[in-house]
């Protein structure tokens, strides 16, 4: 771990490039402080705009939704060299993970917004209010902040701000200031190419996320920690503000040893390493096996990383760097503590410096230690070894609620059990954090992993209020409905009920 | 009352475990004892409905019990269809991979239930969290306390009392439970406590459901319903006075009539009430009480403002002793009166005259977000407007309250009136997780999907995700670059 500064080309123009940032941020800084009448100006404006209207209509929504298409194919580059800087981010995983998803969760909703924007028809035949019909009408709920992570920060931010605008709201995204570089290249895209008087971005930290949490907003979608989720669902309460908090948790992948190991352990690096370096959100935690099958597990996992990352992985571009020291420092501690540090059976080697920790295999860890009681976020992966795999259940529902969890096995009915039992945001049985990309399935977490959730549809959702319409008719008017109240109406009624629990309320609203 | 909560959650928890609530035939068993349970003790039920809030037997069965069988028969007729899961479509990119949704239950819930319709607004969630396969524990209030003490004494005797339980307290045994942790939270009741057990579930991360109330305007657009007067009338009449002596969080709150037309409302108004209730409504029966002195004293200061007395048109007599008030009704009263800026939850039906009847949708513009809009109107334009220019939980077009009856309507607020809705399907949704569950194949592989990255690759996913799927055969085939 101990390079020298001097003699290092690459950590210097870290260095660099970290003291440009801050000189960035310092002359951002002073030129403008974001103030608590600036929270409340925002806030006004963007009302303002929401109601003369300026967000309700198809046109607008399809442009702005365009515009950001348009942001992905004009500036891929800028994107994938900002997300270098804050993260080291492969240019694939930038490509596709962040900008070709982007680019799908768009598309779908520029096609789709017509059928999302029609109401919803109720049938007639589940109405007890006959002669009547009613609807299901989408509205927005008007102006909505997005507080994004600093992990996959532009598919975080876009994401959501595509649910908002497809529903016609007005929006204010804060990207995390942990992704400097990021943060400041969405402010300058999304002011360049977006309509202003509705769409804004607010950079900053802690300050200016507490300032703007004090305003009134129609909904706040929130994707981060379980710690600061709490924070901004307490905000939200002051003003009965709904809220969807993308949280995490410690993702389980249990192994069965009649998987194929080949494949199950490509899979699970991709989906760990393979994804900003284990930082995310549904990154496999850790793993939970049989004893016996375990030794193979390792040397599975071994060889293809091998074969992913060669001999020096610290050495590899294909994965992302971890992304600050307090983050490091924070990862180092979990490996460093007893009976953790010995429990190490491949990798371990860190970097200060260059902000790199290799990809590191840990077994048996204590149940209790840090590295299994908090959620890893990082390049470490503990295997948990079982005397039997049925075992699995009870450790993890031991612990919180995680976003996702994760099976290997070809035996139908474990698979079943799992789906049944493990209560997680998502499953996924025979491969890793995919669901994240299918627009037809719903992503969120549940308990400490969070609540409400996203994605083609169900960002549309999330971001409007379903109104319900009833058009009732003139005709019937049964007097069992008005007072007074004799006993004769009473005994009808009775009589209604015991004969048929439907027909009271046709009665009741004047049909019969 | 600690070790009380303390040991029933931690029943609950252990019986959501064992997994006995997730069966469809405990379901089924537990909704079919509810419905048991009301028929054995519609006259015990009528009783306590009267001993708290002066409810006559007719509006409490209308409007409680009827209810509350009707809502369990739903569940029980749809809930096998409700608990199979939802299969989704995935994209080509992911074949041959799986998807779909299952709704699974929170867990161990907390029902939190308002006085004014204490039968129903307890048994209601309940359906909902048991048909979704929670362990519930339910707190009436202490309002309605006759009413808190059947529920205690009777539920016990009916469900499967280690998974559903009932407590009963004030104030200070809701600050005991929402100390700890639950799997979801529903309320009914004001937006002042809304907020304090929403910042309470926060501390836990806990969703909740709030089922609040506001300012339910009711707009008379007299040009275009003329003919149908009578019934405009009625309906009103019967929303706000018919019901719980308007203490509903969906009475109709004021009227909206343009200025020309509202001495004939008035004067069409009068004769209904007396219809319903007799020259002397406190003798007739027919008219519930207020609920104690703490809401008689607020509705007598709210009527007492010198602007607002000055603004009775009909009605104002008041009995303290009895928790009688008159069906009142208000002309105009001052716009920054106290009664015309909270709920009123009560007898007095204020009228606020506009010039062109189209000056409603700006006036309920300028206050929070109602859970209930009600418009008499064949005007076309002017539901066009309603609709897309005010926002509320529902709107309702020539009726007033109906709403609450059609369970394949959400029934629920936005802003100042509520978080999330329930009724019907959506009372089982209200306390399920929707988990997605996608299932992928171990036969098939892609070698693009895996480190090391080349611009093979990149190239490849690139095509791939786009599903420009012609173009990455091509691409495949060595054809495109």
């Amino acid at each position: 771990d101990q390079t020298s500064k001097e003699n290092n080309p690459a950590s210097l123009g870290i260095l660099a490039r970290s003291l440009s940032v801050f000189a960035y941020v310092s002359v951002y800084v002073m030129v403008k402080v974001f103030q608590a009448a600036d929270a409340t100006d925002l806030v006004t404006e963007l009302r303002r705009s929401f109601d003369d209207g300026v967000t309700r209509g198809y046109e607008w929504r399809v442009t702005q939704l365009k515009k950001l298409l348009l942001i992905c194919d004009n500036h891929e580059p800028e994107i994938v060299s900002a997300l270098h800087d804050d993260l080291g981010k492969p240019e694939l995983e930038s490509s596709v993970y962040e900008v070709a998803l982007l680019r799908n969760s768009i598309n779908l909703a520029v096609q789709q917004l017509k059928d999302w924007m029609a109401p919803d028809k109720v049938a007639k035949t589940s109405l007890t209010t006959f002669p009547a019909s009613a609807e299901i009408v989408y509205e927005p709920l008007g102006v909505v902040l997005v507080i994004s992570a600093w992990n996959y920060p532009f598919l975080l931010s876009i994401d959501p701000v595509i649910g908002a605008i497809s529903a016609g709201n007005a929006v204010v995204l804060k990207p995390s200031e942990l992704a400097p570089a990021s943060s400041s290249l969405l402010a300058k895209l999304l002011e360049q190419y977006l309509d202003s008087s509705a769409v804004r971005v607010v950079e900053g930290a802690v300050t200016e996320t507490t300032l703007l949490l004090e305003q009134k907003w129609d909904k706040i979608f929130y994707t981060g920690s379980s710690r600061i989720g709490r924070i901004i669902m307490m905000a939200a309460a002051k003003h009965l503000t709904p809220v969807v908090l993308e949280l995490g948790g410690k993702s389980p992948v249990v192994i069965d040893s009649d998987t194929n190991l080949k494949i199950t352990a490509k899979r699970i690096i991709a989906g760990k390493w393979g994804c900003n370096n284990g930082q995310a959100c549904i990154s496999p935690d850790y793993i939970l096996t049989t004893k016996e099958f375990s030794p193979k597990v390792i040397d599975a996992l071994k060889q293809e990383l091998e074969a992913f990352y060669g001999k020096n992985p610290m050495e590899s571009k294909d994965m992302s760097r971890i992304v600050n020291s307090n983050h490091f420092d924070r990862l180092s501690k979990m490996l460093e503590e007893k009976e953790v540090s010995d429990k190490i059976v491949y990798g371990g080697q860190k970097n200060r410096d260059k902000l790199k920790i290799a990809p590191t295999i840990l077994v048996d860890v204590p149940l209790d230690s840090q590295i299994m009681s908090e959620e890893i976020f990082g390049p470490l992966l503990p295997i948990i070894t079982l005397n039997k795999l049925e075992e699995c259940f009870d450790v993890i529902r031991s612990r919180p609620k995680p976003l996702g969890a994760y099976l290997f096995t070809q035996n139908q009915k474990l698979k079943e059990r799992f789906a049944l039992t493990v209560s997680a945001g998502g499953i996924v049985v025979n491969d890793i954090a995919v669901h994240l990309a299918v627009p037809t399935l719903p992503f969120g977490g549940v308990g400490e992993s969070g609540m409400g959730s996203y994605h083609g549809k169900f960002s549309f959702d999330a971001f409007s209020h379903k109104k319900a319409v009833l058009y009732k008719s003139f005709i019937g008017d049964a007097a069992i409905r008005y007072p007074p109240y004799s006993t004769g109406k009473l005994r009808l009624l009775k009589a209604l009920v015991n004969s048929n629990i439907l027909e009271i309320f046709r009665v009741i609203l004047g049909l019969s | 009352m600690e070790e009380v909560v303390d040991q029933s959650l931690r029943e609950m928890r252990d019986t959501f475990a064992s997994g006995r609530t997730r069966s469809v035939k405990w379901r089924k068993t537990q909704l079919e004892a509810i419905i048991e349970m009301v028929k054995d003790n519609e006259d015990k039920m009528c009783d306590v409905l009267f001993q708290d809030l002066g409810k006559h037997s007719t509006e409490a069965f209308r409007d409680e019990l009827g209810f509350v069988m009707r809502s369990a028969t739903t569940a029980l007729n749809c809930l096998d269809k409700w608990v199979v899961p939802k299969k989704s479509n995935l994209p080509l990119l992911f074949y041959p991979s799986t998807g779909k949704v299952i709704s699974e239950p929170y867990g161990t819930v907390l029902v939190l239930s308002s006085w004014n319709f204490p039968i129903s607004l307890s048994l209601d969630p309940l359906i909902g969290a048991i048909s979704a396969g929670n362990t519930v524990l339910l707190k009436a209030s202490e309002l309605s306390p006759n009413a808190s003490a059947f529920l205690a004494k009777t539920i016990p005797s009916y469900l499967d009392s280690k998974a559903i339980k009932v407590i009963e307290g004030g104030p200070d045994v809701a600050t005991i439970l929402l100390k700890h942790q639950w799997d979801k939270i529903f309320f009914t009741g004001s937006p002042r406590i809304g907020k304090i057990i929403m910042a309470a579930a926060a501390e836990h991360l806990t969703p909740v459901t709030l089922e609040l109330g506001g300012k339910c305007p009711t707009i008379v657009d007299h040009h275009s319903v003329s003919k149908d007067m009578k019934s405009v009338v009625k309906r009103i009449s019967g929303g706000k006075w018919g019901s719980c002596s308007g203490q509903a969080c969906i009475s109709v709150d004021y009227v909206l009539v343009e200025k020309s037309f509202a001495s004939s409302l008035i004067e069409m108004l009068k004769p209904m009430i007396r219809s319903f209730f007799g020259e002397n409504p406190k003798e007739s029966g027919c008219l519930s009480r207020i609920v104690n002195k703490k809401h008689f004293q607020r509705l007598a200061r709210l009527l007492n403002d010198p602007g607002v007395q000055a603004s009775i048109v009909y009605g104002g007599s008041m009995d303290e002793e009895k928790l009688y008030i008159e069906p009142t009704i208000l002309l105009d009263p001052p716009l920054d009166s106290e009664i015309m800026n909270e709920e009123i939850f009560g007898p007095i039906l204020p009228i606020i005259t506009l010039r062109d009847i189209q000056e409603s949708i700006g006036f309920i513009k300028s206050k929070p977000k109602p859970l209930a809009i009600y418009a008499f109107t064949k005007d076309e334009n002017l539901k066009t407007r309603i609709l897309s220019e005010t926002s509320s939980g529902s709107v309702t077009f020539n009726d007033v309250m109906i709403q609450y009856m059609c369970d394949a309507l959400p029934f629920g607020g936005v802003g100042e009136s509520g978080i999330g809705r329930y009724h019907g399907k959506y009372s089982f949704e209200c306390f399920s997780h929707e988990k997605a569950i996608m299932e992928g194949s171990l036969a098939m592989d892609l070698e693009a999907r895996y480190p090391p990255w080349n611009s093979f690759k990149l190239t490849f996913l690139r095509l791939a995700f786009r599903e420009a799927y012609f173009k990455l055969v091509l691409f495949m085939l060595g054809l495109k670059k």
